[in-house]
């Protein structure tokens, strides 16, 4: 049997999966979509799965999540709905249920909750409002876990009866007329218990459904005329007319089964919401609040962790441990090297960030149950929202400064797809930890110190995220129709322990498995380019990193990367270097200019550095650099959040495609500014400076539009 | 004709029409926002938009630019 459990965002449906399924769950996604896909079998019960559909408020045609719903009900037709509401807040919550009563399949309420709304004096007659509902209603707590048992037990029953309820709603008369004119026209071959369904999307023209219908030329076309007649008749549209009756069904059903004895009186959660989105002291508070969650994810526990991970257990205990294994077994040379160098270290790159993220999940998802995440992004929406991003954005952008593994990661909290997609491209824009070292090198080598050095690429990152954001959401890939801001604020509430640290132990685990694929499998084909070379002996092993295969890409790469002003094979290969983690350019840099080790600075190549670039071409290197593709292990992280190759190829590729323009026209026009340098490629950027400008104001799309139509109006 | 946008917080306000057509429009009415349902602005947000309403016992916020197409009375 398959339970599909059903309700709006913040019922308490991810609880109440919990406390059915337990342990036994399946996490994965929906096809050809990020939305996260949940399975689990029922705790007590043998062949019984429980699907959680995503949290939604209706069944429209316009998100992903709610189309997939529609998609799953109607063609996997699981035995019973159990759908929750959340009974401090019925009257929407019921509004999917109206929707839901009319797919055709079995149904149960589960009302969550309503423990809560009794503290405040008012009541629910559960009996009335399954009889008004024509459903089966049970009361339930799923935090507390208390009706749980008779909620499974009138589930299963339903289900397996295959019990379809009666539908008490009606519409008015000249709704319920054109409906059963379409019944007639055009749904006749339909099962039965889905024909009112179908019928009623048709009557609002629902786009997903009418495409299934083309084939009706002639009913279609009659049948669009009653539609416009009853619009006319009821002076709205059809998609509102249905909205407006389901709300006054509801009311009438409300008034008759919600008994309201409380004088509503000021509940703590709108005490609280006072205090913490007040004018003036939201943003005071919300910098305090952003401060802790930084402080300790990325500068204390969760570093010390990482930091740990990386520079003892995966350099002083693990690999020793390993080798001298290796060595008594008496493992060949180059199979040691693989597994040392290649593997062992791959495995480190991918766990080393996994405490911190872990760190940073227990926050997010803190933040997110219990209520604050939607005030961040109520509070942070004006600013963001002029870029493209959400005003959610801004945590993964303060994580980002730190490591931008788990800042990519954060953007999971974003519902909307195009604003957390544009968060993950901008994200790493943000010069993080790692790449601290490289700036202080640069600084050093080449601007003798300087204190600008290290606030200008950070300064630089911002600007990319802001100049990328006003290209991006006016390219083809992100314009469409602008998703209403339409968002709800929770009540607030204390999480539970076990919730927050399942959804940290989920998002961890899927980063360790897809990003984990990709990390590892980069750093083998990095060791393999780097310890393997044309010797004097012909191809084979070299410990000589200029002979290397890595020094030959290197030379490949330099060649393109001339016009930033830094064309020779070294810092190709430094670049490539940085891949693997960006403060291996400081160490591969050293490495070439023939120094085994240096210090986190570089100091000791700064005097070589500094005689090979000059102030625009080493400033070029640094700037192509924190803003180029990141890491492998963020790339991998991006992987994972986009869910969509296409769509990683498209992030990384621009980065790179940005970060050489950026670093091209500073090579260029500095030339011209501080050396007087000018030529073909000074020609170019110039030209390039004003394609650029010419993105960044142009129209969008819709701008376009709008501005005809107003002067269509017009004239 | 005023709409959500114009009305002053702390005000309860009834909804007589909702302008505009698809997503935008949809998600406004499926949120509960209908013809004849009454409104009180709580708030605006520290920057000056989005607002924050109650609207049918709930919380909900919403920015300026979409509350220009709910007419209020």
């Amino acid at each position: 049997m398959k339970i599909a459990l059903a309700g709006n965002p913040n019922s308490g449906k991810t609880t109440l999966f919990n406390v059915l399924t337990g342990s036994n769950q399946f996490v994965g996604n929906w096809p050809g979509v990020t939305v996260e896909k949940k399975e689990g079998k029922l705790k007590g019960h043998k062949g019984i799965s429980v699907i959680d559909l995503p949290g939604i408020y209706s069944l429209s045609p316009y998100t992903p999540e709610e189309v997939i719903t529609r998609k799953f009900l109607l063609e996997e037709q699981p035995d019973v709905i159990l759908n929750i509401v959340d009974g401090t807040n019925l009257e929407r919550n019921l509004y999917l249920t109206t929707q839901l009563l009319e797919l055709g399949i079995p149904l149960v309420l589960a009302v969550n909750m309503g423990d809560v709304l009794a503290k405040s004096g008012d009541n629910i007659d559960y009996a009335k409002l399954g009889k008004a509902l024509g459903c089966q209603v049970v009361a339930i707590s799923a935090l507390k876990g208390t009706g749980i048992k008779e909620m499974v037990d009138e589930v299963l029953a339903v289900g397996r009866e295959n019990k379809l309820h009666s539908i008490m709603h009606k519409y008015s008369g000249s709704v319920e007329h054109t409906l059963a004119h379409i019944e007639e026209a055009l749904l006749h071959d339909l099962p039965l218990n889905q024909q009112r369904w179908y019928a009623i999307k048709i009557f609002e023209q629902d786009e997903l459904v009418m495409q299934k219908f083309q084939a009706f030329g002639a009913e279609l076309e009659h049948i669009k005329k009653d539609i416009a007649e009853c619009e006319k008749e009821m002076d709205d549209d059809a998609e509102s007319i249905i909205i407006a009756e389901r709300y006054s069904f509801i009311e009438k059903v409300i008034k008759d089964c919600l008994r309201r004895t409380g004088k509503s009186k000021m509940s703590t959660s709108d005490k609280i919401d006072r205090i913490v989105t007040n004018r003036f002291l939201a943003l005071p508070i919300f910098a305090v609040i952003m401060t802790a969650v930084y402080y300790i994810s990325v500068t204390t526990v969760g570093t010390w962790v990482t930091d740990w991970t990386n520079d003892v257990l995966f350099e002083e205990i693990i690999p020793p441990a390993i080798e001298s294994f290796l060595v008594a077994v008496g493992c060949a040379p180059l199979l040691q090297s693989l597994i040392l160098d290649g593997i062992v270290a791959g495995v480190g790159a991918v766990l080393g960030f996994v405490p911190q993220i872990l760190v940073l999940f227990i926050f997010l998802a803190f933040l997110e149950s219990c209520g604050y995440m939607a005030r961040i992004a109520f509070i942070m929406d004006r600013i963001f929202r002029r870029f493209g991003l959400s005003g959610k954005s801004f945590i993964p952008m303060l994580i980002g400064t730190g490591c931008g593994i788990p800042g990519i990661m954060a953007s999971r909290t974003i519902e909307n797809t195009r604003d957390r997609r544009m968060t993950i491209m901008t994200t790493t824009f943000i010069p993080c930890g790692a790449k601290l070292p490289f700036i202080a090198l640069m600084a050093g080598a080449v601007f003798g110190g300087a204190w600008w050095v290290a606030p200008s690429a950070y300064f630089m990152g911002i600007a990319a995220i802001i100049c990328s954001g006003i290209i991006l959401k006016k390219t083809k890939m992100f314009a469409g129709e602008v998703a209403p801001f339409v968002m709800e604020l929770p009540a607030y509430h204390w999480p539970t322990v076990g919730n927050v640290l399942r959804s940290m132990w989920e998002r961890g685990w899927s980063f360790i498995k897809k990003a984990g694929t990709i990390i590892l499998l980069s750093t083998i084909v990095i060791w393999f380019l780097s310890g393997f070379g044309f010797t004097d002996q012909g191809f084979g092993v070299t410990d000589d990193i200029n002979q290397s295969l890595l020094a030959a890409v290197g030379s490949a790469f330099a060649v393109i990367f001339a016009p930033l002003g830094w064309g020779s094979w070294e810092y190709s290969v430094a670049t490539i270097g940085g891949l693997v983690a960006k403060e291996n350019i400081v160490a591969t840099l050293g490495i070439i200019f023939g120094f085994a080790e240096v210090a986190e600075d570089g100091v000791e190549i700064w005097g070589l550095l500094g005689a090979q670039l000059t102030v625009v071409s080493g400033y070029s290197f640094l700037i192509f650099n924190l803003l180029c593709a990141p890491c492998f292990a963020a790339m991998g992280a991006i992987r994972r959040e986009m869910n969509n190759g296409k769509w990683t190829a498209f992030a990384i590729g621009y980065q790179c495609a940005f970060a050489y323009f950026v670093a091209f026209t500073i090579n260029q026009l500095g030339n011209l500014f501080l050396f007087g340098t000018f030529g073909i490629g000074t020609v170019i950027a110039l030209i390039a400076l004003v394609g650029f400008v010419y993105l960044l104001v142009r129209k969008s799309p819709e701008e376009k539009l709008e501005k005809t139509a107003a002067k269509l109006i017009a004239e | 004709m005023v709409t959500l946008k114009e009305a002053k917080v702390g005000s309860t306000v009834r909804i007589d029409k909702i302008n505009g057509s698809g997503a935008v429009k949809r998600r406004i009415m499926d949120m509960g926002l209908t013809k004849g349902t009454d409104i009180f602005i709580r708030k605006v947000a520290p920057l000056g938009d989005p607002v924050e309403i109650t609207v049918r016992g709930y919380e909900l916020s919403l920015r300026k630019a979409d509350a220009e197409i709910i007419v209020v009375v």
